[in-house]
């Protein structure tokens, strides 16, 4: 049985510039072959575009937003309907946090902790839905979980 | 940067004896990721090595070295695309360990890797995840680990089944009803488990509604963001009107934006189906738009207006002065995308307000940035009338001359299908859209030859004028030879050939034609193109000759004839013995007739001698005289059976003919057709059944029955018959096309033959309705129950899980529901509706509130 599930955020992506994957979390089923086609073609599309152009590009039948921060491209998968702002600020909000949480990360941070992204992420961001939008709320939260540790 | 000291290290030095030895030989995570960094050229030895290596610790008694094998297999898959699958069984051996960070590493792997699909192991899991999602109210747990809960709900929306759901789902409903940090996750869990098992409804969705009104602003947002979930496209979102007055409550008082958004795509969806909810809600969304700081906000309510208020006048205003104010940010291209975006969602109803901004759109066709262009594309074509329609058009085609690949495509693309439609509702001058045709054809890149040769066959046999000026069109394209070698091209030029052709009279000069149909280089054709380069040439022969005979045209005299008898023979000579049937086959028509008119020396000349060229020629004339038109699709349907011929009868003697002959026989029936005897325009008349074997039997029969079998030899033609049968390329009764509709059009629109209107409709509309109403039509029946039930019930009423009562009530009820939906909900049918629920459970509430219930809703209409 194939379920479609309809889901606001289909998958995000952190992907660097030469194309490697350090984040990938998807809310939707895929094989592993189709994760991998689809990383190969996000990124292409998402590397070439220049820094004036908008952070909106279609894909597929659905959406990409994205922003690159550093030397990372965070990528969103959204539905065409969907607003675009929204889940521009969703991904800054992301951004900052994981800012706070590493100290000014940078992209080794996120290559050797990546089971505490993925705890970041599952805090703010559940089954597609944003959960948390207050970025205090999220930290404080993680500041329990570490204590657990 | 000092990061929290990694965990497998630390601990493994911690654990007993028997598995230090193991633990020490075990690299721990971080190892992996340094030694799979540490060399990149051989990383895909590293990774397998490290896979090989985790195959064998996972399979360990230890907890501990299972859960760093299971941690390095999850970096592992989901960074370098490995598949888990193998590891299934032992995450789930660490699923119910006492330490919460074997039980987080667990349920990361599990929620990454597992999937109904894929695993069937799931199902074991059930167990572990109730226990976890219960265990707040036990009292063990609760203290170590309050967010325990936390785990399986982000498994269950991720990895779960139909199955999976329906057992757990009765744990969600505590937690749904509790207002804690967990409440808002449980909302999220609760709406995927909704979507993948509809029988959990009667279960989930009171205690989901019931978050709408919590005091957590978290859980409302959750809530709203659930049903704006459930009701989006494909599903059905009419079950969740009756949460219109609740969700209006959020839209009013929520401080958060994206609360308000999400509450504002429901109002979308549901306006459409209650136009007086959009009433009510113009006055928060205007002022959202008059004083909101917040562009996704003010984006959203641009958005919601004009596609659902577009009659409320006031709020257009605004609405289009945001979108003017988005299209204006220079410095912003999301802003202006935006822009672009919501004015094309002001098409076909608001025109004026893009007739304002068509500078600003006809300027961000040029913008470098690939998204903006597409949507000022969409914008333009969405802007494009009759009247501006060459315009328009024109501008697109040079800027597709001037763009890359693949926009260029996608203008003549969007330019070929708006302007087709409707039969060519759009064109004006069908001169200008020929010659239109002919330069979209030679733009560099265009890939759109089929359309566009099917465009302009089409437009030659519907539109008469237009033929002047179409073969105008083709005899440029013919003659240049470099278009020969454009493999994208072969069809515009096949095309062009056979309207030179079919309209060879418009043509100023039939001996350039031929020449240019003839010339060296068509050789680089493919054979069907050839094919058709050749039946042209014979018609133009043809023409040229009969119009020598008939002195009509001045181009036309003996020399010119004589040359292209002798070019035709010296071209086409050698093609004779072509391997290709087609080519080979009109090659020897052409030199057939080439050689019987070869005669003709003198006009002037003996007449007995020369008759019977001439009579050649008058026939051959003849053959192609004849016009061709468009054949509507239900052209056979139209034809009617004339009333001294009994079909079935026929047949019917037939089959008890069959009988007697061999099997052989039988099995060729299908070859025995009707074919009305008319002059075909093309003169490969299929003369009957030619794969008939005849045997004996059947000859007789035919010969009897003469009447109902058409002959396949001229001279034994029924007259008559052929009479009752019209010709397949008769047009058939039509509309003409308006004439005259635009008055101030210097020139006459010129009458296009359409056989049925609406032919080209898509019809693909109506089976798409149809497939979503099949869609999830559980889950949306299952939620009207609910909802409509709940009503009847009163505030307080404890839904049983017995599903066998709930399952006769579902169909007693349904049946009624679809009635009251409808139309006015009259207390009385709810009275009604509620006490026949009540049969069976206690009756919790009286009747009374029913009636106090559904007032609220009718005023809040109202």
């Amino acid at each position: 049985m194939v379920f479609v599930l309809v889901s606001q955020i289909r998958f995000i992506l952190l992907q660097n510039r030469q194309g490697k994957t350090r984040l990938a979390k998807y809310y939707v089923p895929l094989e592993d072959s189709e994760k991998h086609k689809v990383e190969y073609e996000v990124h292409r599309l998402v590397v070439n575009r220049d820094p004036k152009f908008t952070n909106f590009v279609e894909f597929r039948t659905h959406k990409v937003i994205y922003r690159r921060y550093a030397g990372l491209f965070f990528s969103m998968c959204v539905d065409i309907t969907d607003n675009e702002l929204a889940y521009l600020e969703c991904i800054h909000l992301f951004v900052e946090i994981l800012d706070h949480f590493f100290s000014n990360v940078c992209e080794l941070d996120l290559v050797f902790n990546f089971h505490k992204v993925y705890l970041i992420l599952d805090e703010f961001i559940l089954a597609g839905e944003l959960q948390e939008t207050s970025k205090r709320a999220i930290i404080e939260r993680m500041g329990e979980l570490e204590k657990q540790e | 940067m000092a990061s929290p000291p990694p965990l497998p290290s630390s601990t493994s030095v911690l654990s007993s004896a028997s598995s230090l030895a193991d633990s020490l030989f075990q690299r721990s995570l971080d190892d992996l990721i340094k030694s799979v960094r540490s060399d990149p050229s051989s990383e895909p030895s590293i990774i397998a090595r490290s896979l090989s290596e985790i195959r064998r610790e996972i399979r360990s008694s230890d907890p501990l070295t299972k859960s760093i094998a299971l941690q390095k297999l999850t970096y592992l898959s989901s960074l370098h695309f490995h598949s888990m699958s193998f590891a299934a069984f032992h995450t789930l051996e660490l699923l119910p360990s006492p330490s919460p960070q074997t039980k987080r590493l667990a349920y990361l792997a599990a929620s990454l890797s597992f999937h109904p699909s894929t695993t069937e192991l799931l199902p074991l899991a059930t167990h572990q995840l109730h226990k976890d999602l219960t265990s707040l109210s036990t009292s063990s747990s609760s203290s170590s680990f309050p967010f325990l809960p936390s785990l399986p709900l982000h498994l269950l929306s991720l990895a779960s089944s139909a199955d999976l759901s329906s057992h757990l789902a009765p744990d969600l409903v505590p937690l749904l009803s509790r207002s804690s940090p967990l409440q808002p996750k449980a909302v999220a869990a609760t709406y995927r488990v909704l979507s993948l098992c509809p029988s959990t409804v009667p279960v989930l969705f009171k205690p989901l509604v019931d978050c709408l009104s919590s005091d957590n602003p978290l859980t409302v947002s959750a809530a709203v963001g659930a049903f704006c979930e459930l009701s989006a496209p494909p599903n059905d979102p009419a079950p969740y009107l009756p949460l219109a007055p609740e969700i209006y409550r959020v839209l009013v008082n929520s401080r958060s934006n994206w609360t308000l958004i999400k509450a504002l795509k429901i109002f979308s969806r549901l306006v459409p189906l209650e136009p007086r909810l959009g009433t009510r809600i113009v006055e928060p969304l205007s002022k959202f738009l008059r004083e909101s700081q917040a562009k996704s906000l003010v984006l959203e309510c641009i958005k919601t207006v004009v596609s659902c208020l577009p009659t409320h006048t006031e709020a257009m205003r605004l609405a289009i002065d945001k979108i003017k104010e988005l299209l204006s940010s220079d410095d912003d291209p999301n802003l202006r995308y935006l822009g672009l975006q919501t004015l094309g969602m002001l098409a076909p109803g608001h025109l004026w307000a893009l007739e304002e901004s068509r500078e600003v759109v006809a300027q961000s066709l040029t913008d470098p940035d690939r998204s903006i262009c597409h949507e000022a594309l969409r914008v333009m074509m969405a802007m494009t009338l009759q009247e501006n329609s060459i315009e328009s058009c024109t501008l697109l085609v040079r800027q597709a001359a001037k763009s890359d690949p693949e926009f260029a495509n996608e203008i003549l693309d969007s330019v070929l299908t708006s302007c087709s439609k409707d039969f060519y509702e759009l064109v004006v001058d069908f001169d200008w859209y020929v010659s239109l045709l002919g330069e979209m054809a030679r733009i560099v890149h265009c890939t759109k030859g089929d359309e566009i040769s099917r465009q302009l066959v089409d437009i030659g046999l519907r539109v008469r004028d237009a033929r002047p000026e179409l073969v105008r069109v083709a005899r440029e394209l013919l003659i240049d030879p470099s278009l020969l070698g454009n493999h994208f091209l072969y069809n515009v030029l096949s095309a062009a050939a056979w309207i030179s052709g079919e309209y060879v009279e418009f043509s100023k000069d039939p001996m350039e034609l031929v020449e240019a149909l003839l010339q060296p280089r068509t050789s680089l054709l493919p054979t069907s193109a050839r094919a058709v380069y050749i039946q042209s040439v014979l018609k133009v022969l043809t023409f040229s000759c009969n119009s020598h005979i008939d002195e009509s045209s001045s181009l036309v005299n003996d020399t010119v004839i004589a040359r292209m008898l002798s070019l035709i023979e010296m071209t086409v000579g050698p093609l004779a013995e072509s391997e290709e049937a087609e080519v080979e086959d009109r090659v020897r028509n052409l030199l057939g007739v080439v050689r019987l008119v070869a005669n003709i020396k003198d006009l002037s000349g003996d007449k007995d001698k020369d008759g019977m060229i001439y009579e050649v020629v008058r026939v051959m004339d003849a053959l192609f005289s004849d016009e061709m038109g468009p054949v509507s699709a239900n052209a056979q349907k139209k034809v009617s059976v004339p009333e001294d011929l009994d079909l079935k009868d026929n047949l019917a003697d037939l089959s008890e003919f069959i009988s007697d002959n061999d099997a052989a026989m039988s099995r060729s029936n299908p070859s025995i057709l009707f074919y009305p005897q008319s002059c075909n325009a093309s003169e490969e008349v299929e003369v009957g059944p030619t794969s008939v074997a005849e045997s004996t039997s059947l000859k007789e029969h035919r010969k009897r029955h003469g009447l109902y079998y058409l002959s396949t030899d001229k001279e034994t033609t029924e007259p008559e018959l052929t009479e009752d049968y019209p010709r397949v390329n008769e047009t058939l009764p039509l509309s003409n096309g308006d004439t005259t509709r635009r008055v101030k059009v210097t020139k006459l629109r010129p009458t296009v033959v359409k056989l049925d209107e609406g032919e080209d409709l898509a019809t693909s509309s109506s089976l798409s309705t149809k497939v979503e109403a099949m869609k999830d039509d559980p889950l949306s029946g299952a939620i009207k129950d609910v909802l409509l039930g709940k009503k009847g019930n009163g505030a307080s009423s404890s839904f049983d899980a017995s599903s066998s009562s709930q399952g006769k009530g579902k169909d007693k009820v349904k049946g009624k529901e679809i009635k009251s939906k409808k139309g006015e909900e009259g207390e009385s049918k709810d009275r009604h509706k509620g006490r026949r629920k009540h049969k069976h459970r206690k009756e919790p509430a009286p009747p009374v509130s029913v009636a106090q219930e559904t007032p609220v809703i009718q005023d809040f209409l109202l």
